[in-house]
């Protein structure tokens, strides 16, 4: 189809272009919902199940880097939000400015992430032959806080006594596996939400580029909205994943 | 025939179409002609279509004899898992929304295309890339885990190629999610001036169910069957009791999509048929709203029964009684579709061209095949039957005799306004009937081999059921024989049959209004619509049934 300006050739207008796209970018969102789905079903059925060793997890979680990764992607939301108005009132020069915050705050995030991820593997939390939930306590690193080793300690500890009291050896075995499945859980939820994170920093940087040549107005915007409505539901993604993983049972600082 | 003068009398194809609007191997692989992505499905379902037929074949030699010794048992498991992944995931699902809904929305809504060209070409090469994965897995060691997937046998046990099968159908999902999302928009914004929703022609009805199903439950399975996957990748838990998961989690999963997946083959073949019947019957079809709604009321009744695959899995019995009860449900509105189509017919001027030979066909079978199934979605009935050749008899009544019968149909009503070629006409009734014999002769005797007591996915079975056993693979010979007919002549009219006139049949729908095969945009001018479905009383240039206008026959002087 030949392309006339910014209407597509099978379109007959700009609006009915702009309905579609709208349209089709909604339709892929709720595709996302039931896709997220699946795996928040399987959290919630597993969260049930064992519901001890979700709790060890979460807590073993470093809240602090959570929260704060909350507050970017939330500071990210509002800066997406002011580059579709940029855009709707033809602020041809503060477009690039949002967007680009935008896009700086979504790699913060990553960053931290990053970092977090990191921890993780440091504490033998990634599921796999090595994993082993008391590896830290029994393995404290030079820089680590006794404060918080002896809290973790005391929450392995009460664990084990309500998975069985008679067997400490046997209730560790499972606490480790139902553990094991919270940190699949936490990674394959997250890690799904990162690779959102990198679409939509690539669907950013093509909107950037766009914006610095001054394509976008209050005519023509419909892929500033479009990329706006995916990130705001990464973003609102991320809220339930903060508060299912990081907040259920948390007791530790 | 009668000898009545054709419709367009100077039968010459139009000067320039779709089809030699370009030329070489880029106008094709790089199109985003709906029209032309459209073939590039139908060569690559077909294709899909015919390895899954070989594995049929292997199956049904296999089992001419009680102790079967064509394959061994480890092999005869890989044989009916891969019949049922390349027919389900890669022919029955993709086949009539990606060929012929491609093909046919935009130009019966009065559009220039789908509202994304090029997502639409995304999808067929998402398709094509999933479709190598599951190749891959084929040759490399096959896959033994039934089409189903269950765990933990596919993500801890099986010793076959499971990996690359389970990625395959994963990528393609996004395809049937691609093409859903694609007709959703198309419908609701790309309608011609007039095209109003109730002026819809049924087949788009249909298609927006289907695309509903699509889009609600395809995400559902694709991040089922990664889960599987990373769980055999990397050992992980989620499904496997061993390490504390829950397999029977994976059923509810895997079959809150695979149950409505089952509509996403029927829907559009019942849209096939709404169209063919009241175009060969002459009149405006019964019923035409309770018929649009019946579709939207299957794809959400549809997503409400996935647990009557479970019921012997040790679920509760109100869980049972629920589903059970929201199953004997999707009954109704099948029902109001077959008795209107039945209406209908009642007092048409029927003409018994290869279509409505198919459209008959696929009223019976599906009938039979719909009042089976609530056999098994009988709690009681469902302890015998189930996991027998029953069921199998059951779901293929549903999808070969429902799915591909629309399908095929399909093909030849819209045939002429594809290739603008017919097809030869008495060669194709002779395939129709020999198809509907075939397909009897091979699938009754398993609903009889079933209430027996004959399991399914079993290599042996006791000397006794060797008689409906050798008539099964007798019928699957003819079966065989009805589509390979087909194939061969309809491949053969693209060069040598007749050329087709506008409306051929003729039908109301805006895709007879123009050229067959029709130019890239569809249109020449932007049509207007003025007129409702299937109005043959007000259009009596087309003929209606009990009218004194003259009926234009299909096929001329054939």
């Amino acid at each position: 189809m030949h392309r006339t300006g910014e209407l597509y050739g099978q379109f007959e207008t700009l609006e009915q272009q702009k309905d579609s796209a709208t349209l089709g970018m909604w339709v892929f969102l709720v595709t996302e919902v039931l896709f997220f789905g699946g795996l928040f079903l399987t959290y919630a059925v597993n969260r049930h199940f064992y519901f001890t060793a979700f709790g060890v997890g979460g807590n073993m979680l470093d809240l602090t880097l959570g929260a704060t990764n909350t507050v970017v992607l939330i500071a990210s939301s509002f800066t997406m939000a002011m580059s579709v108005w940029s855009a709707q009132t033809s602020r041809k020069k503060l477009l690039p400015v949002f967007l680009l915050l935008t896009l700086v705050l979504g790699g913060v995030f990553l960053g931290i992430k990053y970092v977090e991820y990191k921890q993780k593997f440091d504490h033998h939390l990634v599921p796999g032959q090595s994993f082993d939930l008391t590896y830290r306590m029994n393995h404290p690193a030079p820089g680590d806080d006794p404060k918080e080793l002896a809290a973790e300690r005391r929450e392995i500890e009460e664990a084990l006594l309500t998975e069985d009291p008679a067997n400490p050896q046997v209730a560790l075995v499972a606490l480790n596996a139902h553990a094991q499945l919270y940190f699949s859980l936490y990674f394959g939820m997250t890690g799904l939400h990162a690779l959102h994170m990198f679409v939509g920093a690539g669907l950013l940087i093509w909107v950037l580029k766009d914006s610095l040549k001054g394509r976008f107005s209050a005519s023509y915007n419909t892929p500033i909205e479009i990329v706006g409505l995916y990130w705001h539901f990464v973003d609102i993604v991320w809220i339930y994943l903060f508060a299912l993983l990081y907040l259920i049972n948390r007791h530790l600082g | 025939m009668s000898t009545a003068p054709p419709l367009t009398p100077d039968r010459k194809l139009p000067r320039e179409h779709y089809l030699n609007a370009t030329y070489g191997i880029h106008s094709w692989l790089l199109t985003t002609d709906h029209k032309r992505i459209a073939l590039l499905y139908l060569a690559s379902v077909t294709f899909f279509f015919f390895v899954g037929g070989i594995f049929a074949t292997l199956i049904r030699i296999h089992l001419l004899t009680p102790t079967g010794y064509l394959v061994t048992p480890e092999n005869y498991n890989k044989l009916f898992t891969m019949h049922g992944v390349a027919m389900i995931f890669f022919f029955l699902i993709p086949s009539i929304p990606a060929v012929l809904g491609n093909f046919l929305i935009p130009i019966m809504i009065g559009a220039k295309d789908l509202a994304f060209p090029k997502i639409n070409l995304l999808s067929w090469y998402v398709y094509i890339v999933g479709g190598c994965f599951v190749l891959y897995s084929f040759a490399t060691g096959g896959l033994d885990t039934g089409w189903t997937f269950y765990t933990p046998l596919s993500s801890v046990y099986s010793n076959s190629a499971v990996t690359p099968a389970v990625l395959g159908i994963f990528i393609n999902g996004f395809s049937s999610i691609l093409t859903g999302l694609n007709f959703i928009v198309t419908i609701h914004t790309m309608r011609a001036p007039g095209m109003t929703w109730f002026r819809l022609p049924l087949f788009v009805w249909a298609h927006y169910a289907t695309s509903l199903v699509m889009v609600l439950g395809t995400p559902v399975v694709a991040i089922t069957l990664l889960l599987a996957g990373l769980e055999r990748m990397f050992h992980l838990g989620f499904f496997n009791p061993a390490l504390g998961g829950d397999p029977i989690l994976f059923q509810h999963l895997f079959w809150f999509y695979s149950h409505p997946a089952v509509y996403i083959m029927i829907l559009p073949a019942m849209g096939v048929v709404s169209e063919i019947i009241p175009t060969l019957a002459r009149k405006p079809i019964f019923g035409y709203s309770f018929i649009a709604g019946s579709s939207i009321a299957i794809a959400v009744i549809g997503f409400l029964v996935w647990a009557h695959h479970m019921f012997v899995t040790g679920e509760s019995t109100y869980a049972a009684l629920t589903f059970s009860f929201l199953s004997y449900l999707v009954a109704i509105p099948s029902a109001v579709k077959v008795f209107n189509w039945t209406a209908t017919l009642y007092k048409g001027s029927i003409s018994w061209d290869t279509p409505m030979l198919y459209a008959l066909g696929f009223i019976g079978l599906f009938l039979i095949g719909g009042l089976t199934g609530l056999f098994l979605a009988c709690l009681g009935l469902d302890i015998h039957i189930h996991d027998t050749y029953f069921v199998v008899a059951h779901f293929h009544y549903i999808m070969v005799g429902g799915a591909v019968m629309g399908y095929v149909g399909g093909l030849h009503f819209w045939w002429p306004k594809i290739t603008g070629k017919l097809y030869p006409e008495a060669l194709s009734r002779l395939a129709a009937v020999v198809l509907f014999v075939g397909f009897n002769l091979t699938f009754f005797p398993q609903f009889i081999l079933g209430y027996l007591g004959m399991p399914r996915r079993y290599h042996t079975y006791p000397p006794e059921f060797q008689v409906l056993n050798v008539m099964s693979t007798a019928g699957a010979s003819i079966l065989a024989l009805g589509y390979l007919l087909p194939m061969a002549y309809l491949i053969w009219s693209m060069r040598y049959g007749k050329i087709a006139s506008t409306n051929p049949w003729p039908a109301t729908g805006l895709e007879w209004t123009t050229d067959s095969p029709p130019p890239t945009e569809n249109f020449h001018v932007t049509p207007q619509v003025t007129w409702e479905p299937y109005d043959y009383k007000s259009r009596p240039e087309l003929g209606l049934a009990g009218g004194t206008a003259p009926l234009a026959p299909a096929h001329g002087d054939d």
